[in-house]
């Protein structure tokens, strides 16, 4: 063994996953991950608890890990996050725990999501069940969107004896974890259903079917139903397009209907009714990891898949793995390229996608090099459908139905330290951030519960 | 899961129901709109809401049978349920929120066409329920797809009812019938149209010619339904509107209804597949040209 090397994790191989939706990485067995965790040096000051948005005590379920003690690793676990198996899968630990790992500065860092994803896997195989609360302390929370944000405060809040209910506008809870990442990155039945059971097991009652600011407003919710306190984790909103012509056609769509359809309402599965325009050639606009689902997906139900995107390699803003995995399954990267318009025929129905390349000039106020068009560079490619993933801006019905809930210029919730505008009411998440990753919505979960239990102790 | 208390057919293809939805019940406004998924597999379809019993905790739905999943709604009986239920979306009409001062000073006109009559059934009555009496013109096929014209006897001011082919009533389409009261002298200062959007185009270009500020509800294929997904967009004014929450209802004179028309048709093939397999079951071997069985 090379203890500067990671034990290699086994995944599907690339052409025959390309043709399904099963999950792509395999993980780790016992001994892979006894091996793996057997290379972490167990530091005194551990970067990678600081790495972490949720400061998981790494080095230490890494070393039960090493032990054999797997039961104890995923309760280790288990005092700073509620979704281990969905973190171990979708965090970008590169730049998180794994970016600041010691091993990581002459070799490899240590496989900390592969291990977590293993802990969380055989705890769920082998019938481990969270810690629950001892007694209830007599205070009611509603927590508004079961995503991670509203799974991750829910669960702390019914650690520390809370009475918790979550609502969701969808069918189903999960939030992001259900509708928008795919099951060939994560899946369902197996991952995303038992780790929401997980949270219940804790006391949490999830309501679907309740849309916030329509079915009842936050001020309902505490006036009528008795919440002493609420958290908004309500998600991003409204999808983000370019403003070209013929985005309105037929076989345009954003990122999170063709995700919607395929996740939520089953569309791959011949039994689900929801259709879905599948594509024969689809362009997916964007870099991100929403567009690397959206062109995986599109690639699995027959699609040859082209990824536009404006910048260059360097600049995608998608996980390594995520790109890394979209090459090898044969998506087609269209770096330094942007749409300027959707060509459409007389019916309405996409035909292809004009495009002008573009080269990086002088760094913008994000830091990254600004594109810019490269004169007398269009051309076509020809296209039935479009996929734009360039975003979303935060829903509307919250903020529009509560009196005193501000929110900022780009329609954000504006939360310090979680706490709203609004006594009693927190919020986190997307609905505060805009779009950003699951790991970091679950940190201001956690920021959100840390902030009620304060605001609730103090009354 | 989401009781249904009644279910009956109010016309051939056309079917109503109660479902008990009590949280949706206790807020909902006319204008506003539900989806209803049946089981686990189905789709969210959404339905504008045509009747409530705040009480009794009752949404009213009628439903036309226009795909696979709504003919296998149509099979859905009293003591059944839908699985998942959702609402109010949407926002309600404009007078629910309006300063009442100036919506009970204003006359109002009602043009429903077909299946749309059922979703302006809730406006004219809570209208009559502060003492307003709304104009209404019922437009249908033929005699018999005229729905629930007692129901708006009872709310309406003067009821008009007018059906294609003259089996019933008045003779002609709603437009007609439109123009005929307004050539004899009726004025009304808003018109709200709810029907098949090829009518309420042309009852929009109408009552443009006849300086009548019109609204429509919008009825486009959704997804969530909660402002995520984007499918339900529209070109309102030169801008894009998404009808979940921006909605349903819109300023019909703005609305750019050949593009809203054509986005309808993007399921047609998939619609007209699944349809032929619901109807003939294990029994459907080919014939629509997609599925392949005819080769």
């Amino acid at each position: 063994m090379d203890v500067m090397k990671k034990v290699p994790v086994r995944e599907q191989d690339p052409q025959v996953r390309a043709h399904n939706f099963d999950e792509v990485c395999l993980g780790y067995n016992e001994q892979e991950a006894m091996e793996e965790a057997s290379r972490c040096i167990n530091c005194k000051n551990a970067r990678c608890i600081q790495g972490c948005p949720v400061n998981i005590n790494i080095p230490a379920f890494v070393h039960e890990v090493k032990e054999g003690n797997f039961e104890k690793a995923f309760h280790i676990i288990g005092e700073s996050s509620a979704l281990p198996a969905v973190c171990g899968r979708v965090c970008p630990q590169e730049t998180q725990c794994e970016g600041v790992c010691i091993r990581g500065i002459k070799g490899e860092a240590i496989s900390i999501g592969k291990l977590e994803r293993f802990v969380a896997d055989y705890a769920r195989e082998h019938g481990v069940e969270p810690e629950k609360a001892d007694h209830l302390n007599g205070k009611k929370v509603a927590v508004i969107g079961a995503g991670p944000a509203g799974l991750t405060c829910a669960g702390d809040l019914a650690k520390l004896g809370y009475e918790v209910t979550i609502f969701e506008a969808l069918h189903e809870p999960g939030g992001v974890l259900t509708y928008g990442i795919p099951e060939f990155r994560l899946p369902k039945k197996r991952v995303v259903e038992p780790e929401v059971e997980n949270v219940k097991k804790l006391g949490v009652k999830i309501e679907c079917n309740v849309v916030i600011g329509k079915s009842i407003t936050i001020d309902q919710l505490m006036e009528d139903e008795g919440f002493d306190a609420i958290f908004v984790g309500s998600g991003a909103g409204l999808p983000k397009f370019m403003g070209i012509p013929g985005e309105q056609a037929n076989g345009v769509f954003s990122a999170n209907e063709y995700l919607t359809r395929n996740n939520l309402m089953k569309a791959f599965l011949d039994d689900y009714d929801t259709p879905i325009n599948a594509g024969k050639k689809v362009v997916v606009v964007g870099g991100g990891n929403v567009a690397m689902d959206a062109a995986r997906t599109a690639l699995r139900l027959g699609a040859e898949v082209h990824i536009v995107y404006r910048r260059s390699e360097a600049e995608l803003p998608a996980r390594a793995e995520e790109v890394h995995h979209a090459k090898e399954e044969g998506v087609i990267f269209d770096l330094l390229t942007n749409p300027t318009e959707i060509l459409v025929d007389e019916k309405g129905l996409v035909t292809g996608c004009k495009v002008v390349k573009m080269e990086l000039g002088e760094p913008d106020a994000s830091g990254r090099r600004r594109p810019v068009v490269i004169p007398g560079s269009e051309t076509t490619i020809e296209c039935d459908t479009v996929i734009m993933s360039l975003g979303t801006s935060p829903n509307p019905l919250i903020a529009s139905t509560t009196e005193g809930l501000e929110t900022n210029k780009w329609g954000c919730l504006v939360a310090e330290e979680g706490k709203t505008t609004k006594d009693g009411v927190y919020a986190g998440g997307d609905a505060v951030t805009g779009a950003a990753t699951v790991i970091l919505a679950m940190e201001a979960g956690k920021l959100g519960a840390k902030g009620i239990h304060e605001y609730l102790s103090a009354k | 899961m989401y009781p249904i208390r009644r279910a009956e057919w109010l016309a051939e293809n056309i079917f109503l129901m109660d479902v008990e939805a009590p949280r949706i019940a206790k807020y909902c406004e006319p204008g506003q709109f539900i989806i209803a998924k049946m089981d686990e597999k189905a789709e969210r379809i959404p339905l504008t809401i045509c009747n409530y019993d705040r009480e009794k905790g009752l949404i009213t739905i009628v439903v036309q049978v226009v795909g696979a999943s709504t003919l296998r709604m149509s099979r859905l009986q009293a003591g059944d349920a839908f699985m998942d239920f959702v609402g109010p979306l949407g926002r309600p009409s404009d007078f629910v929120t309006e300063p009442f001062e100036e919506v009970k000073n204003r006359k109002y006109l009602f043009v429903a066409g077909g299946l749309g009559t059922a979703p302006v059934y809730p406006q004219v009555k809570w209208l009559h329920e502060h003492g307003i009496e709304a104009d209404v013109i019922i437009g249908a096929r033929n005699k018999d797809l005229v729905i629930m014209e007692e129901e708006f006897q009872a709310v309406a001011g003067n009821l008009y009812v007018t059906t294609d082919d003259g089996s019933y009533g008045r003779s002609g389409m709603v437009t007609k019938c439109l123009q005929d009261l307004y050539d004899e002298g009726k004025r009304w200062d808003v018109c709200v149209c709810i029907g098949p959007m090829i009518m309420m185009k042309f009852v929009c270009k109408l009552t443009k010619e006849l300086g009548i500020p019109t609204i429509v509800s919008m009825n486009p294929i959704m997804v969530d339904g909660t402002g995520m997904c984007g499918a339900c967009r529209l070109v309102v004014d030169g801008k894009v509107k998404f009808a979940c929450v921006d909605g349903p209802e819109f300023d019909g004179h703005l609305v750019d209804f050949d593009q809203a028309m054509k986005r309808q048709t993007i399921y047609k093939t998939f619609e007209g597949q699944a349809m032929l397999k619901a109807k003939e079951g294990d029994t459907h071997h080919g014939g629509c040209g997609q599925c392949g069985g005819d080769k």
